[in-house]
């Protein structure tokens, strides 16, 4: 099959809605979703006690957050994996080679991203309110709900940007997932398996949709900071 | 001028004290602010009488917001006390002083939620919040604005805002920063209608000015700051009229007063 079939087959998929098609696209949405889901759970938090928070090891903690922001996603799958594999600490779940177990691995990748860009948001914040809060006698945990409703739109985009690594995402996704015929095959993963194999037609047409889904995701965060630019927010 | 060191300080009111026998409300003594050394609020003396409007003067970089912040619990003093009501200043009093800073701190939401976010803190109930912002938009004249992003209105409108935040909790006692430094007269006498009526209301006041005609307006009592000491403190009337102190006199008289460095104010 030569490229110029292969692009046209690919929009042929696209447009047909083919259910194959279809099936990876959810869950590549669903997993991704999910992953963001949690890893705002526990990142928004996470990233405002260190933003909003004086206490030993801050610091630290900050470092630590800014340094796994960049964790290879391989590693990451390799020790999801070796801890959900049968003889690891995790098996008796039996999640490996599981949707779930992928979400794992993308909350793991996620959470540092959120919770590192949350801190920053924050502490900028902070150092702007801090004494019109002490001067109201704001208590600390309200400064913390106060600082992350006041970054709301910055915040949005910063779990559009967690959602934009995450889907796009591969390496983690392929080991704990194993990319396994309508339970774990996502977009990236299929794109590799499928490339592999010589079948560009559904590797191109998935191609398409996750630069799609990339354009659609940089437009709404452009979206949102023109939002926030509006109401002086920024 | 206080000397530096253990030698007595000259009285805080020159020609005689003007401080009534009654308790102020709020009285700061040796009040000291350094900073790597840097005495930068030196020795100050200053006396609040309840229910008065004290308006703090004083030359660029004298030291008068950080002898707010410092009265208002916000820094914590290197050497000298504050007290309020006779007793070191405590959260309690604390919650009793409101301040508007020099520029208004507004939240990034509406001018409503901003006026609701003060009565939240102080744990005021939902369904009492809403009278309560009413009047207070009305007081302000921002009833046709609570909608908008606070941080869109105009410089006069945020003043007006932070200001009414200030009020919502009920203050004993109301700092403000330089309110009206940036406002052009119509936003000016706003603010300052808006601090007669606080005023009258019974509230304390101590406000920070660069605006002779604003000290002569609202002030009963003065203090005059120069490089971080108090120079001169007393009734409006007197201090306006006939000041004592040679800063405070080319202050008024509109002559530029420049202080020669003293190398006695850098602490070993
Ligand atoms: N945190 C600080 N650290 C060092 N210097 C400061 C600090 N805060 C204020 N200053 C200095 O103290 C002096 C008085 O400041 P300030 O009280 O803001 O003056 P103003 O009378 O104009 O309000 C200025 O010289 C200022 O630069
Ligand atoms: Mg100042």
């Amino acid at each position: 099959m030569d490229l110029g079939h292969a692009i046209i087959g690919a929009f042929g998929l696209v447009l047909s809605g083919d259910p194959d098609l279809t099936e990876i696209i959810g869950l590549s949405l669903s997993v991704t979703l999910s992953a963001v889901i949690a890893a705002c759970v526990i990142g928004l938090p996470l990233g405002a006690a260190v933003g909003a928070f004086r206490f030993p090891g801050r610091t630290v903690c900050a470092v630590i957050l800014n340094a796994f922001m960049g964790l290879p996603p391989v590693v990451v799958g390799l020790v999801v994996y070796l801890m959900l594999s049968a003889s690891g600490p995790l098996g008796v779940l039996g999640l490996l080679y599981t949707p779930t177990a992928m979400v794992i691995a993308q909350t793991i990748l996620v959470t540092p991203i959120v919770a590192a860009l949350t801190r920053q948001v924050v502490e900028d914040l902070n150092a702007e309110y801090a004494e019109q809060f002490a001067s109201l006698g704001v208590s600390p945990l309200a400064r913390a709900g106060a600082l992350l409703w006041d970054g709301r739109y910055s915040l949005l985009t910063v779990a559009l940007a967690g959602f934009g690594r995450a889907i796009a995402e591969v390496g983690a996704v392929i080991i704990v997932g194993g990319n396994i015929n309508h339970v774990t095959r996502v977009m990236t993963t299929t794109i590799a398996l499928e490339t592999s194999k010589g079948n560009l037609e559904l590797a191109l047409a998935l191609g398409v949709v996750l630069l799609t889904i990339a354009l659609i995701v940089n437009a709404m965060v452009m979206a949102v900071r023109a939002l926030a630019a509006r109401a002086a927010y920024a | 001028m206080s000397a530096p060191g253990p030698a007595p300080r000259r009285a805080t009111a020159p020609g005689g004290s003007v401080i009534p026998l009654a308790a102020p409300l709020m009285e700061a003594s040796g009040l000291t602010y350094s900073v790597r050394g840097r005495r930068l609020v030196d020795d100050a003396r200053l006396v609040i009488r309840e229910g008065r409007r004290t308006v703090i003067l004083g030359p660029n970089g004298a030291g008068k917001s950080l002898v707010l912040r410092l009265m208002h619990g916000l820094i914590t003093p290197t050497a000298g006390r504050v007290d309020w009501r006779g007793a070191p200043l405590d959260k309690a009093a604390r919650r009793a002083q409101a301040m508007v800073f020099q520029r208004p701190v507004l939240l990034r939401r509406s001018v409503r939620a901003n006026l609701a976010f003060a009565l939240a803190v102080r744990g005021v109930a939902r369904a009492a919040r809403r009278p309560a912002i009413a009047t207070a938009l009305e007081r302000a004249r921002l009833t046709h604005l609570q909608s908008q992003p606070a941080r869109v209105l105009s410089g006069g409108e945020q003043q007006r805002l932070a200001l009414a935040r200030a009020l919502m909790t009920g203050p004993e006692l109301l700092f403000l920063d330089e309110p009206t430094a940036s406002l052009d007269p119509a936003s000016t006498l706003a603010i300052e209608t808006l601090i007669e009526e606080a005023s009258a209301a019974g509230v304390t006041v101590v406000l920070v000015t660069h605006d002779r005609g604003q000290a002569e307006r609202l002030a009963d009592d003065v203090v005059f700051l120069q490089s971080g000491r108090v120079a001169e403190h007393g009734p409006a009337s007197r201090l306006l009229s006939a000041p004592a102190s040679e800063p405070l006199r080319a202050w008024l008289s509109g002559r530029l007063y420049v202080e020669a460095e003293k190398s006695s104010r850098i602490d070993i």
